[in-house]
């Protein structure tokens, strides 16, 4: 059959390519000698390498003397794209699994209402605690961190516009973009070790550390709302008189309001997660704590995770992957109401 | 300080809101709140090195004991920045080329319909939080690495990586470097993916209709437009990669050392795992001690930072 | 402008959404309704830190207590030993748990006398066993001597085929791979107690510590005991744990030579430990013991982790005094020590011994 079709396509073309289902034909010779090898007792893992690489050579080999060196290699780099596609989805999608098939067999209703509190052996206990500080915790990174943020953005893009100070501003957001997360918890802890006293560790606490973080992520992404609003509109309102405060407030803030959310939303599924500043600045405790303010531990999901961990027993290790799959639910949760919010709002921030 | 708006940037705003005398009071207000909003956050980022510096100056010349048996500050320090750098440099060899492909994949090879659903999952993974992978290698990935681990050592031996007796156990910074990898991988890929799609279309098009292959257009047409978006994908996984603390600190047997060799029982220790593991029982000179060996890694991050932007602003300037 | 009013809508209802998530922050479900059974009337709150060894004694005591006292809350800070310490001295903790016993090499047991306006009481409170575990294929039981487990911590034994184990398990086929001895990377009082061991009976060239010392090259670090847990999961891995946790993750233990017999580690074999071993208070209100490791025994365990309680005589506030006097009888009574037994795999405190302790704790006022 591949004959003919060979014939076919020479007549028509300068010089020789491949049949049509190449890559087919190939990869049906590439997964009988992937068998090959299993049968010749490779194991699993060997028996798939030697059939990709088979495939990988195989096809751009073929193209090489049928074709040219310059078809060889765009089909070495297309089968190679394709490669390290599958290869890395494999760890994600076996996390996914993972977390999703061991945390639901510990997820119950007792899990996600019971604390830690004089919870000892192998009596339920549960991550209510650790949800609600994380709640409380995120919810003062947000309060803090979405208004000084949205602002900075209107000052850099309707006010500041290139000068010194939004130059460095810009510069300065950047680089707290790469404050690695235990520093900005660190931060918080000598800050709150000089103003309430040594071993200070609070749910505020965390809530700053978290705000650091948070901050350069909503700056940069209602930056780049706001450049999306047309200046037709801005001059339009200043040609009515309209005061410049006022054409913010009203007409480029509501254009720019879905992917403002949009980014806000997402910037607190990056800090719901983080482990290591609340590990440092929140500390934590096994009983619920609803007071962020005063001088005690305040648990959080991630830190919850972690310390089950580091009890090295089998009932920990369950109440880890429980939380897991909790934290991971929330941050999907909250990238799908991003989303959400995204698409609502798409067609009018579109240009 | 007030800085006023340079006034040749849009002078046409600013004539027509001072023209509106209703709305001066109003401006002002509102401008004074952006600036200040703005103004804050070079106060957070002072203070972020005046309160580590207060709290952690001190641990530069503490008693000796302190030091986790390396004598110095700079004896320890050298060598926790050493496995900082380490660890993030082996995740990038292994991510860079990984989220290229990935990108690519999502913007020239796959079709729609595959392309759509997989870059959006590949954003969700971005979000998943660091704690969970960290779980996830400590418990699952590591065990499974283990015949690797000795197949490396034993057919891989002539490269300094793998060159002596492998961990039984996987907790080495072998699998901690995948996992930072997987890590960091998303965050890579939907930078590239983006700044991919924003080739334009006639140059691509146009390199097709000279007869180039799909290789050769990505090479000679994709490529070059998206040098520095590219360049700063890398640099923010680099960054994350650096700072990265729940990962290392869960999966890795850790010690304070300089080396090479990456599957073996002993591993070099990262600053921030060295503060997530030392921070819980500690005296007040070794807590200090902690948040100086955070204060340098503060200030490496923010060099590379800086030194990114440095790149990124000239390569634009070409 | 329609988006406006959506934004109207939006902000003021995300602000809702987050409060009422903060005021419905009612109370745990297991946190509510807990007093039912408790008819103690001790109240209030108390605070103390220290050894982390202690923490899943403490946890199972806290837990007692505030069973039994419905409206008295404890809470415990694993900081480790020498923050708890440091935090007693200095008033910040009412009572405090340590691994070492207080003494004034730095001016501590001063600043302690001085913070309680009396001889600080310390008493034993926590003795665990700590088991030495092994994975190894193909072997099931494990007899070492203390000069063979110095040997193989140091790195001076590589081999697992070595004749000095040889010499205690002429049974066993040892295969011949590398040992890899696995310690703990951060600072512990099970690794000081461990160590304090080997020096005493096995010829540890090394000061005791906490830390691993640095000079010994090769061994694999974990950090905390779920460090060392999954470093065991590693074919020819030793390494040690708190008897408990070897058995929570069903680690094989070593049996160590005492006297001429090989005895396993158990609550009851390291209970007897405490008898055997020599005051070394500083004054009347300390009932600090030097361990003794060395024992030949029969039937004693001399791996063990002996932990201390902190307390003041005398405090200013007569409800502190109250609480920790009734928590810490809590802790040395048989029930207190049976509930740590069962929860942390800790040995029961000799009677006689706890019955001296209580003597002291009683008077608190």
């Amino acid at each position: 059959m591949s004959n003919t079709e060979l014939s076919n396509e020479d007549t028509k073309l300068s010089h020789a390519t491949l049949p049509r289902g190449a890559q087919w034909l190939v990869g049906v010779a590439a997964l009988a000698l992937g068998g090959l090898s299993l049968v010749l007792g490779m194991g699993i893992v060997g028996a798939v390498v030697i059939g990709v690489l088979g495939f990988l050579i195989g096809y751009p080999l073929w193209a090489l003397l049928v074709e040219n060196r310059r078809s060889a290699t765009d089909k070495l780099i297309t089968g190679l794209v394709w490669t390290a596609f599958a290869v890395a989805v494999i760890p994600l999608i076996w996390l996914v699994y993972t977390v999703v098939s061991k945390g639901a067999a510990t997820l119950s209703p007792e899990f996600l209402t019971y604390s830690m509190r004089s919870v000892t052996g192998d009596e339920q206990g549960g991550l209510y605690h650790a949800l609600i500080g994380t709640l409380i915790v995120t919810g003062i990174a947000a309060v803090i961190s979405i208004p000084i943020g949205i602002m900075t953005a209107i000052y850099l893009i309707e006010y500041g516009k290139g000068n010194r100070l939004a130059k460095t501003i810009t510069f300065l957001v950047d680089v707290m973009t790469g404050i690695p997360s235990i520093v900005a918890g660190l931060f918080a802890f000598a800050l709150f070790t000089l103003l309430v006293g040594p071993g200070t560790r609070f749910g505020f606490g965390g809530g700053i550390a978290l705000s650091l973080l948070m901050i350069p992520t909503v700056v940069r992404s209602t930056e780049e709302m706001l450049k999306l609003v047309p200046d037709d509109l801005r001059e339009a309102a200043y040609a009515l008189g309209v005061p410049k405060w006022r054409t913010i407030t009203k007409m480029v803030l509501p254009t720019a309001i879905g992917g403002i959310v949009t980014g806000v939303v997402l910037s607190i599924s990056r800090v719901i997660g983080e482990t290591a500043p609340l590990l440092v600045a929140s500390g934590f405790n096994p009983n619920l704590n609803t007071n962020a303010f005063e001088d005690s531990p305040m648990m959080t999901v991630p830190v919850f995770i972690y310390t089950q961990l580091s009890e090295a027993t089998e009932k920990g290790v369950e109440y880890a992957w429980g939380g897991a799959l909790v934290l991971f639910i929330l941050v999907m949760v909250l990238n799908l109401i991003a989303r959400i919010v995204g698409t609502i709002f798409a067609p009018k921030t579109g240009r | 300080m007030t800085v006023a708006a340079d006034p040749g940037a849009d002078p046409g705003v600013d004539t027509k809101s001072e023209l509106s005398g209703r709305g001066s009071m109003g401006d002002v207000v509102f401008r004074g709140l952006a600036v200040i909003a703005a103004t804050l956050i070079m106060v957070a980022l002072a203070a972020v090195f005046i309160f580590l510096g207060i709290e952690g100056i001190p641990g530069f010349s503490v008693d000796e004991q302190n030091y986790t048996g390396q004598g110095s500050f700079l004896g320890l320090v050298v060598p926790l920045l050493f496995a900082t750098i380490y660890a993030a440099v082996l995740a990038l060899i292994v991510a860079v080329p990984f989220s290229v492909a990935i990108a690519l994949f999502i913007s020239h090879y796959a079709p729609r319909r595959i392309a759509t659903p997989v870059a959006y999952v590949i954003d969700l993974l971005a979000a998943v939080p660091s704690v969970v992978f960290g779980l996830w290698g400590a418990v699952v990935l590591g065990r499974y690495l283990v015949p690797t681990h000795a197949w490396l050592a034993e057919n891989m031996a002539w490269l300094p990586f793998f060159d002596g007796q492998p961990s039984g156990n996987g907790r080495t910074l072998f699998t901690a470097a995948i996992v930072l990898a997987v890590m960091i991988l998303p965050i890579i890929t939907s930078i590239c993916r983006e700044v991919f799609a924003q080739t334009p279309r006639l140059h691509e098009e146009a390199a097709l209709a000279l007869g180039a292959t799909r290789w050769e257009m990505i090479r000679y047409a994709v490529f070059p437009y998206a040098r520095s978006g590219m360049v700063s994908a890398v640099m923010l996984g680099l960054g994350r990669a650096l700072g990265e603390t729940m990962a290392l600190a869960m999966i890795v047997s850790p010690k304070v050392l300089i080396s090479l060799f990456i599957i073996g029982t002993n591993n070099p220790q990262t600053i921030a795992a060295y503060i997530a593991q030392g921070y819980k029982e500690s005296t007040p000179d070794r807590l200090s001690v902690l948040i100086a060996t955070g204060l340098v890694l503060f200030a490496f991050t923010f060099l590379v930072n800086a030194a990114a932007r440095w790149i990124v602003a000239r390569g634009r300037a070409k | 402008m329609n988006t406006t009013s959506l934004r109207r809508a939006l902000v003021p209802g995300i602000t809702a959404a987050a409060l009422a998530l903060s005021i419905s922050a009612c109370g745990a479900a297991n946190e509510q309704n807990s007093g039912s059974e408790g008819e103690g009337t001790l109240s209030g709150t108390i605070k103390g830190g220290g050894a982390s060894s202690q923490e899943k004694g403490q946890a199972a005591w806290v837990a007692g207590i505030q069973d039994a006292n419905p409206d008295l809350s404890v809470v415990y800070e694993p900081v480790g030993s020498g923050s708890g310490r440091e935090g007693f001295a200095t008033g910040g903790y009412l009572f405090a748990g340590t691994d070492s016993a207080l003494n004034d090499d730095e001016g501590e047991l001063t600043k302690a006398k001085e913070q309680c306006g009396a001889d600080p009481i310390q008493v034993p409170a926590y003795v665990s066993p700590i088991a030495v575990v092994f994975n190894v294929e193909g072997v099931d039981e494990l007899n070492l001597d203390p000069k063979t487990l110095a040997g193989i911590f140091s790195g001076k034994i590589t081999k697992w085929n070595d004749p000095a184990i040889a010499a205690t398990n002429p049974d066993a086929t040892l295969p011949d791979s590398a040992i890899t001895p696995v310690h703990r990377s951060d600072d512990s009082g099970t690794q000081e107690n461990f160590t304090e061991y080997l020096a005493a009976a096995g010829g540890w060239a090394e000061e005791p510590s906490g830390e691993w010392p640095a000079s010994i090259k090769g061994g694999e670090g974990g950090d905390g005991t779920s460090g060392v847990v999954t470093a065991m999961q590693g074919a020819g891995y030793i390494g040690f744990m708190d008897e408990s946790a070897a058995r929570e993750n069903d680690l094989a233990t070593v049996k160590v030579k005492v006297g001429e017999e090989f005895v396993a580690p158990s609550a009851e074999a390291a209970s007897k430990i405490l008898a055997a071993s020599k005051s070394v208070g500083t004054s009347d209100n300390d009932m600090a013991v030097e361990v003794a490791r060395t024992t030949t025994e029969a039937g004693v365990y001399p791996v063990v982790l002996v932990s201390y309680l902190l307390a003041c005589p005398t405090y200013e506030n007569a409800e502190d005094a109250a609480n920790v006097k009734g928590y810490l009888e809590y802790i040395l009574s048989e029930e207190g020590q049976e509930a740590a037994a069962e929860d942390a795999g800790s040995a029961p405190l000799d009677r006689e011994i706890a019955d001296k302790a209580l003597e002291l704790v009683g008077g608190i006022k």
